[in-house]
């Protein structure tokens, strides 16, 4: 099923360490601050990034929170509770980026962190720091998601290293991810350019053995030397300071071309040239074909600029050659180009309909079959075990959670919207679940704070009245100047605004919006919705509380009714949220005699906490939340809270 | 060394992190190489957690369709989904407990019938050891048990390259003040299995 989000959910717990409790004396130490060279962990690749990172001298990181990247964030804002690292959730990627170049530039040891689609949005910075460079080194963790497991696309940031000229590197294995920290550390200095840090799914979400190294000390506190003429960059400056990152690239390829992480394995008459996860599959399987003499291996963790000599060198003496990477045919393409110019002929291959694809991720068994079939290996793979008598599996797709105050939005709007023709462009959060039946309220979306800008094109060119909705912390990371636009171009559509007082899909992160006395952290700012919306001149403003069901409705009827900007702020808090905050919950509802079987509340809400037994619908007093949205839509009357069960 | 390769699926909530968490720990005190894998799926929003632990030598941390030597499931139409990772010999060991998805209760699925289900599996499969794990969790005095109960039934198999000592020793280690009934449940299991 489409899971859009910049922001899957997770279970964000390291160890007993909640994202919320503030680091009190006699707390244990977080686990990967330990000082202690040689130990073995158990880390989820993301927390040996955060690992690596800190014994690397880490001093500052900005993130905008984004899966599979999301728990390198929160372990690094934990460990900046209880040391002098300097952490930050940024508004969006963009300014993330910002923030830590300016440390970069400062001479600190800076990084920032996001997930693939988040470069797009910081692109714009990543392409002219990349003519400015840094001072300190600065790394960027780019976390791709082949497969698209929470993610809208699959798009291949490989590309960014060479659209922007930064050198890029990629670790095979959660052991590596750690090391290669360091070096891309040690790299972006010696440049002094930022490096792409390029991780897949499979290393950010992985779980192995790693052990601890030395921590190197970090220093939190910079230096800027004004240096107009090299760090301004109007034309006359920048036309000199691409010269310089072109040189810079010549270095680039120099380091490559001598860099333990691009390096040969096994020997043989054939060769395969692969990265990231896909050299655990190729070595697997080389092993599991009796290949090991047959088929050598160049395995490319420094992926631009690639090491074309090595390359060349490589392929001198095999007879043909297959290139095994997840996604575009990155690495294809330059070492069929560097085969040209060797005067090579040899066949080399990887993308093709017969055998790797450029969809999806790749697994154990489909390189197998594939290196198998290129390199005529005796090899027939089991047959697939037949599943064509299994019934049809009722589908279990992620819903919004029991008491969801977005699920009390979407009911009281599209009630209040009933007998109008309507498109409603969604965001990017937990509410993009409100597009499955049996709500249905999603109808366009493309990334984050595309609700706004869409909205005011739908709105010009069709009838129909539009009405989108977009998250707290996606309207400040990017919805802002879509109402900006709206207001000023005089657009007519209503904008709900769901505030549920947090980031919720990736885990409970923190916003501009939020207060953060919640999280015991004191120092901080908070930027009111309404206070922005009001500012921004929209002329329609409406703030309702979904779960009282009627009152909404008519809020929400007259500003659909209002010709122009109307923006609807929807305020609740997460349901997961407040109970983690241990906030007072409304006891549970049941569903008394009076019930006719009507099922309005099953049919329409969809909650998870209701059930049927015996063909009666019935609630999960453990799940139900007690927002009483049921009871208030219930055509009988028939839902009734606990304590008045008789 | 011999690569044994397990696959966990559950709903989320159900503890399949924490169970694959544990044998991860006891494969270090064990020193048995150890590579895992998570698919959280919206684990918080109702879907389902599919684990793969790859244990011995292999570079690979996924498993891929028919490779999986055990399937263990919490919930029995999600054991029954994942029957696409086993093969002829492997075994499965299941819950039979069912959740049954939110679609069932709105009319948008059939949830299947668990003899049939259980006739499945065993068809298809070496060995299915199944058994109500939520009784068995409630006997342990924690509801939330069932993930350790699955485990102690899954140790009782003798595939994993791990002893039963090992995975009780992480158990204790992993879950403080909940040690005792967990380990009581491990146990509670371990029985169960013997017998299924």
């Amino acid at each position: 099923s489409f899971t859009a989000c910049r922001n899957l959910s997770l279970t964000q717990k390291s160890g007993k360490r909640g994202l919320y409790a503030k680091v009190s004396k006699g707390r244990v130490m977080h686990k990967l601050l330990i000082d202690d060279p040689g130990k073995k962990m158990l880390l989820l690749g993301n927390e040996a990034i955060a690992r690596g990172a800190v014994e690397a001298g880490l001093a500052f990181a900005a993130t905008y929170p984004g899966t599979p990247s999301s728990e390198i964030s929160l372990n690094l804002f934990q460990i900046s509770q209880e040391s002098d690292l300097y952490f930050e959730y940024s508004t969006n990627e963009k300014v993330a980026f910002e923030v830590a170049a300016a440390a970069a530039n400062s001479g600190v040891r800076s990084m920032c962190i996001m997930k693939h689609v988040g470069l797009n949005v910081a692109a714009d910075a990543l392409m002219t720091l990349a003519y400015v460079g840094v001072k300190g080194g600065f790394v960027i963790i780019n976390a791709d998601d082949p497969f698209m497991f929470s993610s809208q696309n699959e798009q291949d940031n490989r590309y960014y290293g060479k659209l922007s000229g930064l050198p890029v590197i990629e670790p095979s294995s959660i052991k590596e991810a750690k090391e290669m920290i360091a070096y891309a550390f040690d790299l972006s200095e010696d440049l002094k350019e930022p490096v792409i840090f390029r991780t897949t799914t499979r290393i950010n979400h992985s779980t192995a053995s790693v052990e601890f190294g030395r921590m190197k000390k970090r220093v939190a506190k910079g230096s800027f030397t004004k240096d107009p003429f090299n760090c301004v960059t109007v034309p006359a400056v920048s036309r000199k300071l691409h010269v310089k990152l072109l040189k810079n690239m010549e270095k680039a390829e120099t380091l490559s071309e001598s860099s333990a992480y691009n390096f040969t394995a096994g020997k043989g008459e054939f060769g395969i040239i692969c990265n990231g996860v896909s050299y655990g599959y190729v070595t697997d399987a080389l092993k599991d074909l009796n290949l090991e003499n047959k088929v050598k291996v160049l395995r490319i963790g420094f992926s631009n600029p690639m090491p074309k000599n090595l390359i060349k060198n490589f392929l001198k003496d095999c007879k043909k050659a297959l290139i095994v990477e997840e996604g575009e045919p990155y690495m294809e393409e330059a070492v069929k180009s560097y085969a040209q110019e060797a005067g090579l002929t040899l066949q080399i291959r990887g993308k093709g309909e017969d055998l790797l694809s450029r969809l999806y991720e790749f697994d154990p068994a489909m390189v197998r079959k594939c290196i198998a079939k290129y390199f005529g290996a005796d090899y027939s793979p089991p047959a697939a075990t037949d599943l064509s008598d299994v019934p049809e599996l009722p589908q279990r797709p992620p819903n919004l959670c029991a008491g969801c105050s977005h699920r009390a939005t979407f009911y009281a709007v599209k009630k209040a919207a009933e007998g109008m023709e309507t498109i409603y462009p969604t965001d990017i959060g937990c509410y993009t679940l409100g597009f499955l039946p049996p709500l249905s309220m999603g109808d366009f979306l493309i990334c984050m704070g595309s609700s706004v800008g869409t909205s005011c094109g739908f709105s010009k060119v069709t009838d129909k009245k539009v009405i989108s909705f977009i998250g707290d912390s996606t309207f400040f990371h990017s919805g802002i100047p879509g109402l900006i636009n709206a207001v000023f171009n005089n657009h007519n559509f209503t904008l709900v605004i769901l505030d549920n007082d947090i980031t919720a899909m990736t885990g409970h992160q923190p916003n501009p919006g939020v207060d953060m006395g919640n999280f015991n952290l004191s120092g901080y700012g908070r930027v009111v919705i309404e206070d922005v919306v009001k500012a921004l001149g929209v002329p329609h403003i409406t703030v309702i509380r979904p779960y009282r069901i009627k009152k909404s409705i008519e809020a929400i009827k007259e500003a659909l009714n209002f010709k122009g900007v109307s923006v609807i702020i929807s305020k609740e808090m997460c349901t997961l949220y407040a109970k983690s905050l241990k906030k007072p919950m409304g006891k549970p509802f049941y569903i008394s005699d009076k019930c006719k079987n009507h099922r309005v509340c099953v049919n329409e809400l969809a909650c998870p906490a209701f059930y049927l037994k015996d063909n009666k619908v019935n609630i999960d007093s453990v799940r139900c939340s007690g927002c009483s949205v049921c009871a208030q839509i219930c055509p009988e009357n028939a839902i009734l809270p606990i304590r008045d069960k008789k | 060394m011999k690569t044994t390769r397990l696959i966990i699926v559950a709903v989320g909530g159900q503890g399949n992190l924490l169970a694959s968490r544990i044998l991860g720990e006891a494969s270090l005190l064990s020193e048995i190489p150890v590579r895992m894998s998570e698919l959280h799926g919206m684990a918080q929003r109702g879907g389902v957690v599919e684990s793969s632990i790859v244990f011995g030598n292999a570079e690979s941390t996924i498993i891929s369709d028919g490779e999986a030597d055990v399937l263990v499931g919490f919930e029995p139409s999600e054991t029954l989904r994942a029957l696409n990772k086993c093969n002829k010999n492997s075994t499965v060991i299941t819950s039979l407990s069912p959740l049954p998805p939110f679609t069932v209760s709105i009319g948008r699925g059939v949830y299947p019938e668990l003899g049939a289900l259980q006739d499945l599996i065993r068809a298809k499969t070496k060995k299915l050891i199944a058994f109500d794990a939520n009784a068995l969790a409630l006997e342990a005095g924690n509801v939330l048990s069932v993930n350790m109960v699955l485990l102690g039934a899954l140790l009782q198999t003798g595939i994993l390259p791990l002893s039963e000592d090992n995975v009780k020793e992480a158990i204790k280690a992993r879950t403080g003040k909940f040690a005792e009934s967990n380990i009581k449940a491990f146990e509670l299991g371990f029985s169960a299995a013997k017998i299924s």
